[in-house]
């Protein structure tokens, strides 16, 4: 056996330029709603007001960074509750692998960024540079005054597109009209700058230049995704069952008459025209075709111009086109245990997240015991704890909280430095929207027995709302 | 065909792609290298690595390392951002210079940041001796407690903290002297045994089965009662502790009483104006004096 040396290998692919044709049909039309509504929800949305009462921001979806705070419509997320975002990602995924486990690369065909922005780049090409044979035509022809102003244009579109795309990102993180006087005046912060440069970067060179390689080279999706598949879940397939052997109309009719097989596939190679990432549907399942539905589109136009039953390529399976062939009928088991499962478990995260938000406290308590000393004795013999408690006032008005204890008998608590209502119960005033750490002293008298160690509870209760928050301690003796 | 030519390229019979020429099992590995760009994007990273070499301190020397050109440390912006912080505390430093006791604790902005200050002061100063919360050990009085030497109010707390006790470098310090009653032979081990039997007594504590109380009560009479006072309740005026409360700083067990006794403790406490600022001793005044047992 021979081995080449590796080293004469060339280290990288010879990049194919893909030309992708347009291409009309009920999938086409699908791809521009979900584009037209994913971009329109991404420009517009920082723009939304959302009246949460005065101190507090009034733009609908926010990221504030300085404050700690994200606020989402009502919802108001404090940094402790990021776990609401690993709950949304658990959710993301399942809802990812149950349209995986229905219908395959839904998302890479019709919801990733990826594809979105790189439909509207390819829109935009076209709409200088024509369609595929012209924009082929033109590319191989050498420079000229047309070449190099329909050029210039469409990089100049897409670099305001991307630019476009950066500035949006940024506003879900500052008071949108605020930020863009302020970009628009030079005096927005630098950070500000330096993340639209970025992100028109990205922009401009993903969905621009690396278009479908960023799908086949770059994402680790299609690659899990090919693990987590199965026989039974919908790809977009070229019924080669009904496909092959691939001829002309003409012959077709003649070798039909004959009684010879001849296939529906007049091999004009439409599908490979439209597709945005170059492929030829026909070879069979392939990690590049991100399942975008187009050659299918494609396909059904020949096929009603020509006169045969649409559906040549369709969203089908694997073993259906087997079993056609070996005379079976199709299975589609779009309720199997997999898809099943997978709803189930949005329904139980989903049904969870709802629950926690709707049963959110709006004041939240902490308690740390303090370590150093232990316990104290004072004078008259009796034993006292110290803690530290924060106090969290989710609310937009300052909260007074009145603190008590219960656990060992005739425990006492104090809180430093603020004074008591008439019961003797101290209490402590929380700023709107923040948290305050107050020091606490819990003191049992001598004569109580105690353990070394005994469970202890502060509560606080806001006296005006009625709200209440506890947290459970220890109380320590010698 | 073991002898072929060896760069020739070898294709794969199955999808025509050229092969890398590996072949384990019967099953050869198909040639498919990275795209340009992705190349080319590796290269502009290694490359771009060396001007970190030249701009930042990156190769080391038998002693030292290389410097770079513009010079950076991060010893550097250390320095600078604690200026920083110096100046943009400024303000709050101010305040709590001018502000007293009273308006400290009436202010919650200010308290808060006089907490801050004490407490990270007490760390760096106090706690080798008092402990990290001020917990305080044998002969290192436990600041969480009410039972103060000195007086626990902020004025007290502020004067030990500024002229130390019983400290030689600070003529303000605070003074009072035990004499050594055994050391200095002014009473014997019987008078001793029994005046501790007596402290004990007052205490509440339990005695020697043939203690000679009237004695001890006697001796404490004649030694003691100036300064701890008749009933033993201590005088904070000379530094003298409360005999008959739960807490001691010695121990009041026999052994520890007799030692104390016999040859006084004087403990010593830094006068810290001399190290520290009044703002710092201000705030350190306020954390203490949180710490539960502030009068
Ligand atoms: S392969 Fe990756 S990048 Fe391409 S469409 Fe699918 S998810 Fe998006
Ligand atoms: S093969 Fe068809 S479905 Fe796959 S990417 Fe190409 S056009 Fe889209």
């Amino acid at each position: 056996m021979s081995t080449a040396d590796a080293d004469d290998l060339p280290l990288f692919a010879p990049s194919k330029k893909v030309y992708p044709q347009s291409v009309s049909g009920p999938y086409r039309r699908a791809k521009w709603i979900i584009l037209v509504l994913c971009l329109g929800i991404y420009y517009l949305l920082p723009f939304l007001r959302w009246d949460r009462g005065p101190n507090l921001p009034n733009q609908a979806v926010l990221a504030d960074i300085a404050n700690n705070r994200f606020y989402f419509f009502f919802i108001e997320i404090w940094p402790q509750e990021v776990y609401y975002f690993t709950g949304l990602l658990i959710l993301a995924a399942f809802v990812l692998f149950l349209m995986n486990a229905v219908a395959g690369r839904v998302w890479c065909g019709y919801l990733c960024p990826q594809t979105v922005w790189t439909d509207l780049f390819l829109a935009v090409e076209r709409f200088f540079e024509g369609d595929r044979r012209e924009r082929i035509k033109r590319d191989e022809a050498p420079w000229s005054f047309d070449k190099a102003w329909r050029k210039s244009a469409k990089h100049a579109v897409w670099l305001v597109i991307a630019w476009w795309t950066g500035g949006a990102w940024v506003l879900y993180f500052a008071d949108a009209p605020t930020l863009v006087k302020e970009l628009a005046t030079f005096t927005a912060p630098l950070s500000a700058y330096v993340w639209i440069a970025i992100l028109t970067f990205t922009t401009y060179s993903l969905a621009g230049i690396m278009r479908e390689q960023v799908c086949t080279y770059m994402c680790p999706w299609p690659r899990i995704q090919a693990a987590l598949t199965d026989d039974d879940a919908l790809n977009v397939t070229y019924r080669y069952d009904r496909g092959e052997p691939r001829v002309s109309v003409k012959q077709a009719q003649r070798l039909r008459s004959t009684g010879a097989p001849a296939g529906d596939c007049i091999d004009c190679n439409q599908c490979v025209a439209v597709c945005p990432t170059g492929i030829d549907i026909r070879d069979g399942a392939q990690m590049d075709c991100i399942q975008c539905g187009l050659c299918i589109d494609a396909c059904n136009t020949v096929m009603t111009k020509v006169g045969y039953p649409a559906g040549l390529i369709a969203y089908d399976t694997d073993d259906n086109v087997k079993r056609r062939q070996a005379g079976q009928k199709p299975v589609y088991r779009p309720l199997r245990a997999r898809t099943l499962t997978y709803a189930g478990l949005i329904l139980v995260v989903g049904g969870a997240m709802v629950y926690q938000l709707a049963t959110r406290k709006m004041a939240d308590i902490s308690v740390l015991h303090e370590r150093s000393p232990l316990f104290v004795k004072l004078s008259d013999g009796s034993i006292r704890n110290s803690y530290t408690v924060r106090l969290l006032n989710k609310r937009p008005e300052s909260r007074p909280f009145a603190l008590t204890v219960s656990g060992p008998a005739g425990a006492r608590i104090e809180a430093v430095g603020s004074a008591a209502t008439a019961d003797l119960r101290p209490v402590v005033t929380v700023e709107p929207d923040s948290s305050r750490e107050v020091r606490v002293l819990v003191t049992v008298p001598a004569d109580v027995h105690l353990e070394k160690s005994q469970p202890v509870t502060i509560t606080a209760s806001d006296l005006f709302a009625g709200e209440v928050v506890r947290a459970e301690d220890h109380f320590m003796a010698p | 065909m073991a002898e072929q030519d060896k760069h020739a390229p070898q294709f794969d019979a199955a999808t025509g792609q050229s092969t890398t020429g590996h072949e384990w099992d019967g099953i050869q590995e198909l040639n498919t290298p990275l795209p340009r760009w992705w190349l080319g994007i590796f290269y502009a990273t290694i490359i771009w690595s060396i001007g970190y070499w030249v701009v930042y301190p990156a190769w080391p020397l038998l002693t030292d390392a290389t410097k770079g050109v513009i010079g950076y440390a991060s010893r550097i912006d250390i320095a600078q951002d604690m200026a920083l912080l110096k100046q943009e505390r400024a303000a709050q430093s101010k305040a709590l210079t001018e502000a007293s006791f009273e308006q400290i604790k009436a202010d919650p902005e200010l308290f808060r940041i006089a907490m801050a200050q004490g407490k990270a002061a007490f760390g760096d100063n106090c706690a080798a001796c008092h402990g990290v919360g001020g917990g305080g050990a044998k002969g290192y009085p436990n600041l969480n407690d009410d039972d103060w030497l000195w007086g626990g109010s902020f004025a007290e707390i502020q004067k030990t903290l500024e002229h130390g006790i019983r400290f030689a470098g600070d003529p303000d310090t605070r003074v009072s002297q035990m004499p050594a009653f055994g050391r200095d032979k002014m009473l014997d081990a019987a008078q001793i045994r029994a005046v501790a039997n007596h402290v004990r007594s007052i205490a509440g504590l339990s005695t020697e089965p043939k203690a000679d109380l009237a004695g001890g009560a006697k001796v404490y009479a004649d030694n003691c009662a100036a300064c701890h006072g008749d009933q033993g309740k201590g005088n904070r005026e000379m530094g003298a502790p409360d005999l008959t409360d739960a807490i001691s700083l010695y121990g009041m067990d026999m052994a520890s009483l007799t030692e104390t006794i016999a040859n006084s403790r004087n403990g010593v406490m830094p006068a810290w104006r001399q190290r520290l600022d009044a703002t710092t001793i201000k705030a350190l005044t306020v954390y203490v004096h949180s710490l539960g047992g502030g009068q």
